[in-house]
């Protein structure tokens, strides 16, 4: 944390309101977003309880498993969540634009361009907070090695037919969420601790309620308190007023509330099984109904209020007009998408439960390289943030003094101006250190060349300046003209490229080898308790 | 003392709690983990440790009951020792060792230590949060591992005790739920870090006798005290509330209010501690980098007063573009 956030948040504790971050968006938002709110059984890997889903604020579909130990109901519940998830995916793979990417020709091994389709837009999952992130991987997990009765008649429990489908994706959207930048998966209370300082410190930011009420406290309260009720008050059940954003619920919800009400519909379950007739049956049988909407009924009550939230969170967001940039990693998102899609399509395999050695380092590198990306294009879009690159001496802005013109040695002479900046900031130059400028959204590359005085430095313009031997015109700063310069490059490279999985060094494990299919996880008696 | 009920005295209840789905399954798993005598535990940490070791398909499996805690640790000690005279492989179910926190003793019960064949102890945790595709959430698994250092530390302190001192391993043994069934696997879990942290932290606490020398007499945390009385009581005892403590401490949302209230920055976290030099409370901060307070010459005040220009001249020019 920079100390300008620290002094952000610090106002934030003093007026009692949190402080801007950011003074653009930093994040694609959908027009059509995917709103994920599940909540999940405490103590038992992978088994929802329930979730609100839907793409309409004011009408969420609610899902609810009333039975979480009960593997039908729960298959039930996921296949579900694939029809509501799975038509909103595929809303988006339709829509094409041609696009052109490169690609080594297998034969010759030449780089050539290849006309390839790119999705019109993607599809975009919001979910509560961080724990969200990981619960949408698990599920992905849990579904994406389930056989369906079609792929395998002799597996017990098959998965309803769209399961192992939905959890290939939800795969995807949590694997892509772990790239700096992306927007395919994202958490609220990421989304708005990124653009705004509380006056509480990271690890209570996690708490929904508590960040939203810092943000946009009630009338005639400030952040603080509303932050405190958010986190604390109970009603005089002893239930929290705003429950926790999940997936985990609350252990006074599960005790007092959920445990009752199990019991509840065990026992009417267990009784319509005993019925004996048809009549008996028919009561039996409203009991069970009975008991079934009390579940959701609570779950539902879990869940609404944090669905809310989301949403509210949402329109605080869309007020930030979204920056420069955006669109442009919106666009890999794009590809990301469309690159899963094509997977799919084409038959292959759900991605393993392991890596090999080739896809690990290049899903590393990527982050990596994604993560530079992310920290210079917000600094080149959002002031406030290159505030912050100043102030470490990675950017500095001034004002032009003078331009001197020279040229290069070379042969043919080439314009190599030097530019004379006066400067408040401390940059940390060293000789001949390259410092770049945004030029119509372009970088241009300037070279350290020395400090005349303390606070004035002379660079010289190495490019975008023309082939000619006069710069073209606008592409030389001028006296009198005001920029920012930074220190690190606005633009990434990529690495080294790694070898194909089959040239796997021995070092690494060598070639993986033909792909034998993930055999499922075994069902055992004991999975359920 | 009970925190908890401390801390509902005070009028900041803690958030702590376990749900009762949680603390069956958690329960099953074990009583599943340690069936049949422990031979499925055994196998476990034969295989994860001590593969060499003759089979383990008899153990000892001693009977730790007696009555109260030093009882009960008395036993734990006797069957130890019992344990390496009779050789071959033990499991002591649920014993209980002690050890000295603060100059007072604090009774542990770890699940399960296992006596090697070769005489070594060895610790057992079962957790019942899962280990998908052999990883489980290192949050999860740091404070098991911060939590068997203890009961290693508390075992090397009875092995201290017996001639020859047999050797308590450093490697504890981790059983959780494989991916999503209910069948258990295990991994061997290095220890040493966390056993050297907590026995360094154990030395450096403040003697219990010491913090109550600096108490006024009649001092008393008794939750049926008033209000008033108690929160004076509590404020006696130093504390520095840092957000950490939300996670671990009952008291944590009184000591945050009282920092809240005393506008310590600590509130936000260390780290905007450790940056802010020798500023402490919020309007320090802020008179300084408004240039109200502070010695310019000061590196710290110099900085803030930058970062307060930077700041300001930013969300200036995104105003008015």
């Amino acid at each position: 944390m920079s100390l300008i956030t620290t002094l952000a948040r610090l106002e934030a504790v003093s007026t009692g309101v949190a402080q801007p971050a950011a003074t653009v968006r930093h994040r694609h938002l959908s027009g059509q977003p995917l709103v994920f709110v599940p909540l999940t059984t405490s103590g038992e890997a992978g088994a929802p309880l329930g979730a609100l889903v839907g793409t309409d604020r004011d009408a969420p579909r609610l899902l609810v498993v009333p039975q979480p130990r009960d593997r039908d109901l729960r298959f039930a519940f996921l296949a579900e969540l694939a029809d509501v998830v799975l038509p909103y995916l595929d809303s988006y793979a339709g829509s094409v634009e041609a696009a052109e990417r490169t690609e080594t020709d297998p034969e010759t091994g030449k780089r050539v361009k290849v006309e390839v389709e790119l999705c019109a837009d993607a599809p975009q999952l919001i979910v509560p907070g961080r724990a969200g992130i990981e619960y949408v991987r698990l599920l992905g997990r849990s579904m994406r090695f389930r056989r369906t009765a079609e792929q395998d008649p002799e597996a017990p429990y098959p998965a309803p037919p769209r399961v192992p489908l939905l959890g290939r994706w939800l795969t995807h959207f949590g694997e892509r969420a772990r790239v700096p930048g992306s927007s395919l998966l994202l958490a609220m209370t990421d989304l708005l601790s990124r653009h705004w300082a509380t006056g509480q410190s990271g690890i209570e930011d996690q708490h929904l309620g508590a960040l939203l009420a810092w943000i946009d406290p009630p009338r005639g309260s400030t952040g603080a308190a509303a932050a405190r009720t958010a986190e604390l008050a109970r009603d005089t059940d002893g239930q929290l007023v705003c429950p926790p954003a999940g997936p985990a619920t609350d252990p006074a919800f599960d005790n007092k509330l959920l445990a009752p009400a199990f019991e509840r519909y065990d026992r009417a379950r267990t009784a319509l099984a005993g019925a004996e007739d048809g009549l008996q049956a028919d009561t039996r049988l409203g009991i069970l109904t009975a008991a079934e909407r009390e579940i959701r009924d609570l779950v539902a009550s879990r869940t609404r209020p944090t669905w809310d939230a989301v949403w509210r969170g949402l329109d605080l967001l869309h007020r930030l007009p979204e920056g420069a940039r955006v669109e442009e990693r919106w666009t890999r998102d794009r590809w990301s998408f469309t690159g899963h899609r094509d997977r799919v399509l084409a038959g292959e395999p759900p991605q393993p439960r392991r890596d090999d050695a080739v896809t690990a380092a290049n899903k590393l590198a990527t982050r990596e390289r994604e993560q530079a990306r992310l920290d210079a294009q917000e600094a080149l879009d959002d002031p406030l943030v290159m505030a912050g690159r100043r102030l470490s001496g990675e950017a500095f802005a001034g004002e032009v003094l003078d331009v001197v013109m020279a040229y290069g040695e070379g042969k043919r002479p080439s314009p190599r101006p030097l530019v004379t900046v006066r400067t408040e900031d401390r940059p940390q130059l060293a000789e001949g250190a390259k410092t770049y400028r945004s030029l119509g959204g372009k970088p241009q590359s300037m070279e350290f060349v020395g400090q005349e005085a303390a606070g004035v430095v002379v660079l010289r313009v190495l490019d975008k300046m023309g082939r000619g031997k006069e710069p073209e015109p606008g592409s030389v700063p001028e006296k009198g003209d005001r920029f920012t310069l930074t220190l690190f490059e606005h633009e990434q490279r990529g690495g080294a490229k790694l070898p194909d999985p089959e040239a796997t060094p021995w070092t690494h494990g060598g070639p993986p080898g033909e792909g034998v299919p993930e055999p499922a996880d075994a069902m055992t008696q004991e999975d359920v308790l | 003392m009970d925190k908890t009920a401390l801390a509902s005295a005070l009028g900041s209840p803690s958030a702590f709690g376990q749900s009762q789905f949680a603390l069956t399954r958690g329960n099953a798993f074990e009583a599943k983990v340690k069936a049949d005598g422990g031979a499925e535990l055994l196998r476990l940490v034969r295989g994860h440790l001590d593969p060499g070791a003759e089979a383990a398909e008899r153990a000892a499996v001693p009977d730790l009951s007696a009555i109260g805690p030093e009882g009960r640790t008395a036993r734990t000690a006797l069957a130890l020792r019992e344990a390496g005279e009779a050789g071959g492989w033990t499991l002591l179910d649920h014993p209980m060792l002690a050890l000295e926190v603060a100059g007072s003793p604090a009774f542990l019960e770890p699940d399960a230590v296992v006596v090697h064949p070769d005489g070594s102890w060895t610790v057992v945790e079962i957790k019942s949060f899962p280990m998908l595709d052999g990883s489980a959430d290192p949050a999860k698994v740091g404070a098991a591992a911060r939590q068997a250092a203890v009961y290693v530390l508390a075992l090397e302190a009875v092995a201290a005790r017996l001639d020859p001192s047999p050797r308590v391993r450093h490697d504890v043994l981790l059983v959780c739920p494989k991916d999503f069934s209910n069948l258990p696997t295990a991994s061997a879990v290095d220890v040493r870090k966390q056993r050297a942290v907590t026995a360094r932290q154990l030395d450096r606490l403040t003697r219990i006798e010491e913090i109550a020398g600096t108490l006024p007499a009649g001092t008393c945390f008794a939750p049926d005290l008033p209000a008033e009385q108690l929160t004076a009581a509590v404020e006696a005892v130093p504390a520095t509330y840092a957000p950490d403590c939300l996670s671990a401490c009952e008291l944590a949302f009184h000591c945050r209010q009282r920092s809240r209230a005393a506008d310590e920055v600590t509130a936000l976290g260390r780290a905007v501690r450790a940056e802010l030099g020798g500023l402490t409370t919020v309007e320090d901060v802020l008179s300084a980098a408004r240039g109200e307070s502070g010695d310019p010459a000061d590196p710290a005040v110099a900085a803030l007063r930058r970062a307060a220009a930077l700041r300001a001249e930013a969300l200036q020019g995104a105003a008015c573009p």
